[in-house]
């Protein structure tokens, strides 16, 4: 940069006749908005992981014969209260590949509880892509394959064996497609619900809008783990383990929705003063293309972060109806139906593994939590 | 003046909502497809006794089961006459629990108070924690204060209840020899008062209280950084500083008063959360409160008994909400419920 003798600046650069004046200063600004959404979100490296976890758990969900070694009600009664066995790759200091170690079980009778001991001396060589018991690919197409399998005389219990035999690591896999759809189910009920109403109460206001708060109101002062427990108990027992499946994330997300239709509603009632709302009125739009056209887009983003932050209440939820038999009942396999075979101390004295599907619980509750954060801070456009 | 015309009209609102919550309560336990006592019945002509039946059949007749619903509820509020005349809620008759086979109240009597108990300690807990932390982690935002504490928070809100109870149990009695199970010593169940009950009821509040106020404290102390921070950020804080006050005397002054609003507001909110975490962590625990109870009665359909403790549970959470409200009032003059002018 050069400065003339009159104290201006003036740059160094020829005068070039073809560059284009109006081209924006920072083009790396001027993105569509989901571009610009990334980038900010991208910044937020837990929410970023998270993400990806859950991306990855959800996409298993079809597919969980097959990363599973076992079906879900597949009894070793050789290996009760089997501890977990890890997947080994050196035996005597050689390295032979991905193995386990044959493990036998011999009765303590003295603490009348079963002791294990590995084989040291037959390492077992793994399979994979092998054919073990058949379940439904993407529930539709039957099959035998899986990823990995014991061979034939060894087991493969990576998280330990539960109280009939039952691998955990498999039961968790199985489990997590039940605990993980009933938040989605349960959403999805709750968002029809609470925007709906929350749209009509906000947008129409007057005595709608009365109605609806004192509903609300209502539903509100009733502590929710009473009535999920009335409700469920209202589920009669001879239903199918799927049926009472969907009915518990619809009760689950029938109690949900008045916290997002007091959002809802207390938006609309700002964003109904404004200009855009007027002119498309005057252009003679009916109520329903207003909301879903007009109102609702500009809400979105916080609706999709309160999305992500109410799935772990409803998988909470779950986890504490079928803990106390009052939500999923075996055969169904969920995390809670597998907690409630472990609610007792001596499941967490001595065979801590059958508790683990609580690990996943935790994670991802938490992974919802940051990435509804993460989604929170980059959908909003004021925020730097 | 206002204050108390506000209370009184909130006192008014709050028995429409609970007339309105006992008839929500009385249909949802009548959900489910007969009753008790036609279960019973069922039962009994299943295994061939039917010397029972007739006396199942006189007991429906008498607790007046065999009416249509709405005159089965307004019976049992005490609106209408039953079959020996008006006797419900409204009379302190509380009904009959088939499955205990004992007056309502007999059952529920203690464990009522020991319900507020757990709850009251629960609430004091989430408060006392909440507090001091949140204000310290906004006031120390991005150190590793503000990031211990809300990783904390965060593994409080993701961890089931039940299971943390469970858990805290096993090393709680491991380690600190804290004691297991019911909410005083056995051999103290049933004596009056006195200050060796106290304390074992103090000593065995601890892991409930710690099981129940986690994540309401968890939440609480993200809100209360928030709203810190929030505040943190406006012009006045700065002046504060500029004029050298002290940071402590700065911080409790003026932006811990703001942020303390909606602190109070949220008991509305923090009550039917802990009520519900306290009846899941009493049945894990068997703690003599109401849960195990609820529990019991809902799933074998006792619906004198259910219908009492959901009911008595709503009446707890609506007293609660009612006073944070006043409390809001008198915290803040700027809010007030009035129309607008």
């Amino acid at each position: 940069m050069a400065v003339l003798p009159d104290g201006r600046y003036v740059d160094d650069a020829p005068y070039d006749e073809n560059i284009d004046a109006s081209a924006a200063e920072r083009p790396d600004m001027d993105a569509p908005n989901w571009l610009l959404i990334w980038r900010r979100f991208r910044r937020h490296k837990l929410a970023l992981i998270s993400g990806l976890f859950l991306l990855v758990s959800y996409l298993m969900l079809p597919v969980t014969g097959f990363v599973a070694p076992y079906t879900p009600n597949e009894r070793h009664a050789d290996h009760l209260y089997a501890p977990p066995q890890g997947i080994r790759l050196f035996n005597n200091g050689k390295f032979i590949g991905p193995h386990v170690l044959p493990i036998t079980a011999t009765a303590d009778l003295e603490n009348y509880r079963w002791r294990y001991s590995a084989d040291k001396t037959h390492p077992m060589k793994l399979e994979f892509f092998c054919r073990r018991g058949s379940y439904n690919l993407f529930g539709l197409i039957p099959t035998d394959l899986h990823l990995i399998c014991a061979p034939a005389g060894a087991t493969i219990f990576l998280l330990g064996s539960d109280r009939l035999g039952r691998d955990v690591f498999s039961r968790i896999v199985y489990g997590a497609q039940l605990s993980l759809t009933v938040g989605v189910i349960g959403i999805t009920v709750s968002f029809a619900l609470g925007i709906f109403f929350g749209s009509i109460a906000g947008y129409f206001g007057g005595r709608t809008d009365w109605l609806i708060q004192r509903t609300i109101e209502i539903l509100r002062s009733l502590p929710e783990l009473p009535l999920w427990l009335a409700l469920s108990a209202a589920v009669p027992s001879h239903w199918g383990p799927v049926t009472v499946f969907f009915i518990i994330s619809i009760i689950l997300g029938i109690l949900d929705w008045p916290g997002l239709a007091r959002a809802v509603r207390s938006k609309f009632l700002s964003l109904r003063e404004e200009e855009y709302v007027r002119a498309a009125e005057m252009m003679g739009a009916k109520p329903a293309r207003i909301i879903g056209r007009h109102l609702l887009p500009n809400f979105s983003s916080h609706l999709i972060a309160s999305a992500m932050l109410s799935i772990p209440a409803m998988i909470l939820g779950e986890t504490a109806l079928s803990f106390l038999g009052l939500g999923l009942r075996a055969p169904a396999v969920s995390w809670g139906v597998m907690l409630n075979d472990a609610q007792n101390l001596a499941a967490i004295e001595i065979y801590p593994w059958t508790a683990s599907p609580m690990v996943m619980i935790i994670v991802v509750v938490l992974a919802f939590n940051f990435l509804g954060d993460g989604l929170r801070d980059s959908l909003d456009p004021y925020k730097s | 003046m206002i204050i108390l015309r506000y209370a009184f009209y909130r006192l008014i609102t709050m028995f429409l909502t609970l007339l309105l919550v006992s008839a929500l309560i009385f249909f949802i336990i009548n959900l489910p497809p007969g009753n008790y006592l036609t279960n019973q019945i069922m039962e009994l002509q299943a295994t061939g006794q039917d010397a029972g039946v007739a006396k199942a059949e006189f007991l429906q007749h008498e607790y007046a089961l065999d009416r249509p619903l709405v005159e089965q509820y307004l019976i049992w509020i005490g609106a209408w006459p039953g079959p020996y005349g008006f006797s419900g809620m409204l009379q302190g008759d509380f009904g009959w629990s088939f499955e205990f086979d004992q007056p309502v109240i007999d059952i529920v009597g203690q464990a009522l108070w020991l319900t507020v108990l757990v709850n009251l300690a629960a609430v004091l807990f989430v408060y006392l924690v909440a507090l001091p932390l949140g204000v310290l982690a906004a006031a120390r935002s991005q150190t590793w204060v503000d990031y211990t504490s809300s990783f904390i928070g965060y593994l409080g809100l993701a961890t089931p209840n039940f299971l943390l109870a469970l858990i805290l149990f096993y090393y709680g009695q491991k380690y600190l020899h804290l004691p297991i199970g019911g909410l005083m010593a056995p051999e103290l169940e049933g004596e009056p008062m006195s200050l060796a009950k106290m304390n074992s009821i103090l000593l065995h509040l601890i892991i409930p209280t710690f099981v129940i106020g986690t994540s309401g404290a968890a939440a609480m102390m993200q809100r209360l950084r928030a709203n810190m921070l929030d505040e943190l950020n406006k012009p006045y804080v700065e002046t504060a500083r500029a004029k050298g006050l002290s940071p402590t005397k700065m911080l409790m002054k003026y932006p811990l008063r703001m942020a303390l609003n909606p602190f109070v507001a949220d008991i509305g909110n923090l009550l039917p959360s802990m009520i519900s975490g306290s009846v899941l962590v009493s049945v894990v625990l068997g703690l003599q409160t109401i849960g195990p109870a609820l529990l019991t009665a809902l799933k074998s359909q006792d619906q004198f008994l259910a219908g009492f403790i959901l009911l008595f549970v709503a009446l707890l959470t609506l007293i609660g909400t009612m006073i944070s409200d006043v409390l809001l009032m008198l915290l803040d003059p700027r809010i007030r419920y009035g129309e607008r002018k």
